[in-house]
């Protein structure tokens, strides 16, 4: 049970790194509290096996500190941390029983027997494998095999954190609805701080209380799913949750008041941006495009069904931009026009929500 | 689905046939002719049942031999085996010195037999060979032509020298095939390095293992040339194995048929000591 806190925290896997790209993990500067439902969430390669590696304790950091509670631990062992993890593939002693899979790390510790029975008896219970207890580990399936790994992590009373990575790559797709069910009913039972890494926005976004969104080795953005569906900081967080992604168009900022296109446009941080960045966009995700009688002016040019709505995708002078309209409504034709919501309008510069800009790196 | 029936298609599989026939079938059942036949010159035949068996069986010079094949095996297997999923242990995973090591590791399976058996041979002369002399020169007596336990002694470890390599390459490969998650895990689980090595890494070596073992059991159940340059199956015949002593039986005495029984034996021993390795290894998979 600890809040971790990480500090400056860099990761290299060169023995000499120089520049920002030899770096797997640029700088983290991030706090978890005690007993959150955590995710981080990117694309593969951005980094997040790094960070959970670096947490767990099997990488030393190159850079930077990692305190739990308050305490340095960046050199400590995991077994000193006192973490759990679970990998992308279910790892279990193939010679030992259920039973003893689940004991291993309490064994390991030197826990008594009695103890030992107790513990292992109140995990199966809560992952469905009482029944299975005595048999062979290695003939179980394998999100049975999964569960095993899950239940090692649970069964000692005393873990600081849990980890999963990527942890239902390899479970059957309507298995892995139930699982993820488990591990969220499990998380409000135990209480105990859970990350989850994953690249699937559906899996962060149902687990997790609040999503870490990482890129390129950094965290882009740190907040509730709902903070990130409707105030993407970054235009990267607006393509890679929500489907389909945001709309992202290049656009003008004059005396605070945004232009698209020639069409001035209200945006919600527009008196916020800079005006200094190379590249300024205007964000705005198709939920909150709506079809207007004037506005901007748009052409149809491909409707797709997405079962309980359209995704209309239309072209305004070159620029694509999606819109979604509910089923049932009438399907638009030709030219229209469009209204973009003033409040989920957002301007970004360099890609960076205007006025939301992390400090630069030192 | 349907199935087509052709009888053309037996003309595909004639070619698979004749190769096993030439290679396999023919030669066996060849060796089977002679071993319930007596031969005289001229090539004349006649029928004596299971004779050479019984008087095979009965004969006290290959009750010895057989006796010291299983023992020279048994002290080989109990070598190189641990000694191989040892070295394998230490090998590095990454780096330079994986390259090296296994060049290092291969060198003495590239050498062919019978140089195997000269290298010995000479190196274990007592007058100028290097451990001859070396061993004579520590005050320990020890001539390999004359002493049955000196002649062991080198035959065991040129056969330990010559093979440990393929138990190494074999442990090597099924270490380095094993996901690293799993000593994360371990690490995670707190496990001590004894336990990775019981839980985790001989339940994954089991099957290479159990190759390395059939393999190594095969081939020193047949040895021959390698001894044969070295000791000659002397002194006296304390180091004559099961095939020196069938090859003096076939050739010296041209006994086909005594040679011939012989031969269906040994081959039905490793037959029957390989299957009852593979299944006693695998029964437990089961379990």
């Amino acid at each position: 049970m600890a809040k971790i806190t990480l500090q400056n925290l860099r990761q290299s896997y060169y023995p000499n790194p120089s520049k920002d790209e030899d770096y797997a993990l640029k700088r983290v500067h991030l706090d978890w509290e005690d007993g959150g439902a955590y995710a981080l969430l990117g694309p593969s390669g951005c980094g997040k096996t790094t960070l959970l590696n670096l947490i767990s304790g099997l990488l030393v950091p190159t850079e930077g500190k990692i305190l739990f509670d308050g305490k340095d631990v960046s050199h400590a062992s995991p077994e000193q941390r006192n973490i759990a993890q679970v990998f992308q593939f279910p790892v279990i002693y193939d010679t030992m029983t259920v039973y003893d899979n689940l004991a291993f790390p309490l064994r390991n510790r030197g826990v008594a027997e009695a103890e030992i029975d107790k513990r292992v008896k109140d995990i199966a219970e809560m992952l469905d494998l009482s029944k299975t207890l005595k048999n062979r580990a290695s003939g179980l399936t394998a999100d049975g095999k999964q569960k095993i790994s899950l239940g090692r992590g649970l069964v000692r009373s005393d873990v600081n954190v849990i980890m999963f990575d990527e942890p239902l790559t390899v479970i059957d797709p309507h298995l892995k609805w139930q699982l993820r069910s488990k591990l969220k009913e499990l998380h409000q039972r135990i209480r105990r701080t859970m990350i989850y890494v994953t690249h699937d926005q559906t899996e962060a976004l149902t687990f997790a209380d609040q999503v870490v969104v990482m890129n390129n080795g950094e965290v882009v953005q740190t907040g509730t799913p709902i903070d990130l569906f409707e105030q993407p900081r970054h235009t990267f967080v607006g393509h890679f949750i929500g489907s389909p992604g945001m709309n992202v168009l290049p656009c003008e900022v004059k005396g605070g008041k945004a232009s698209f296109a020639g069409n001035s446009v209200a945006a919600a941080n527009a008196a916020q941006a800079a005006g200094k960045a190379a590249r300024v966009e205007l964000g705005v995700r198709p939920e909150f495009v709506s079809i207007a009688k004037s506005g901007i002016a748009a052409d149809v040019v491909k409707v797709t069904d997405a079962g309980r709505y359209r995704i209309i995708e239309t072209k305004v002078s070159g620029h694509s931009i999606k819109l979604l309209v509910p089923e049932g409504d009438a399907v638009p034709e030709g030219r229209i026009h469009l209204n973009f919501d003033p409040a989920h309008t957002q301007v970004y510069e360099d890609g960076w929500m205007a006025g939301a800009r992390p400090g630069e790196p030192s | 689905m349907n199935k087509t029936f052709n009888n053309r298609a037996w003309f595909l599989v004639i070619p698979v046939f004749l190769m096993v026939a030439f290679n396999a079938l023919i030669p066996l059942m060849t060796v089977v002719n002679y071993s319930v036949q007596e031969s005289f010159v001229a090539n004349e035949y006649f029928w004596s049942g299971i004779r050479w068996f019984g008087e095979l069986l009965r004969n006290p010079d290959f009750q010895s031999s057989l006796w010291r094949q299983v023992i020279f095996t048994g002290v080989v297997l109990l070598i190189q085996i641990p000694l191989g999923l040892g070295i394998a242990l230490c090998m590095p995973k990454s780096g330079p010195w994986v390259s090296v090591c296994l060049v290092l590791m291969a060198l003495p399976l590239l050498i062919p037999w019978n140089v195997v058996g000269s290298m010995w041979n000479i190196m274990a002369l007592p007058d100028i060979g290097l451990l001859g002399k070396g061993l004579n020169s520590l005050g320990i007596p020890y001539n390999y032509t004359r002493q049955p336990a000196a002649a062991w002694f080198t035959v065991v470890l040129m056969d330990v020298w010559h093979w440990t390599s393929l138990v190494v390459l074999l442990c090597y490969a099924g270490l380095v095939s094993i996901p690293d998650a799993y000593y994360q895990a371990a690490k995670i689980d707190g496990a001590k390095p004894w336990a990775v090595f019981r839980y985790i890494q001989l339940p994954k070596l089991k099957h290479v293992l159990t190759i390395a073992i059939l393999l190594r059991f095969m081939d020193s159940f047949m040895i021959y040339t390698e001894v044969i340059v070295l000791t000659g199956g002397g002194p006296g015949s304390t180091t004559k194995f099961l095939s020196i002593d069938l090859v003096q039986k076939a050739l010296g005495g041209f006994d086909l048929g005594p040679a011939a029984a012989f031969s269906i034996v040994y081959f039905l021993i490793i037959l029957a000591l390989s299957w009852l390795f593979y299944t006693l290894m695998m029964q437990s998979e089961t379990k």
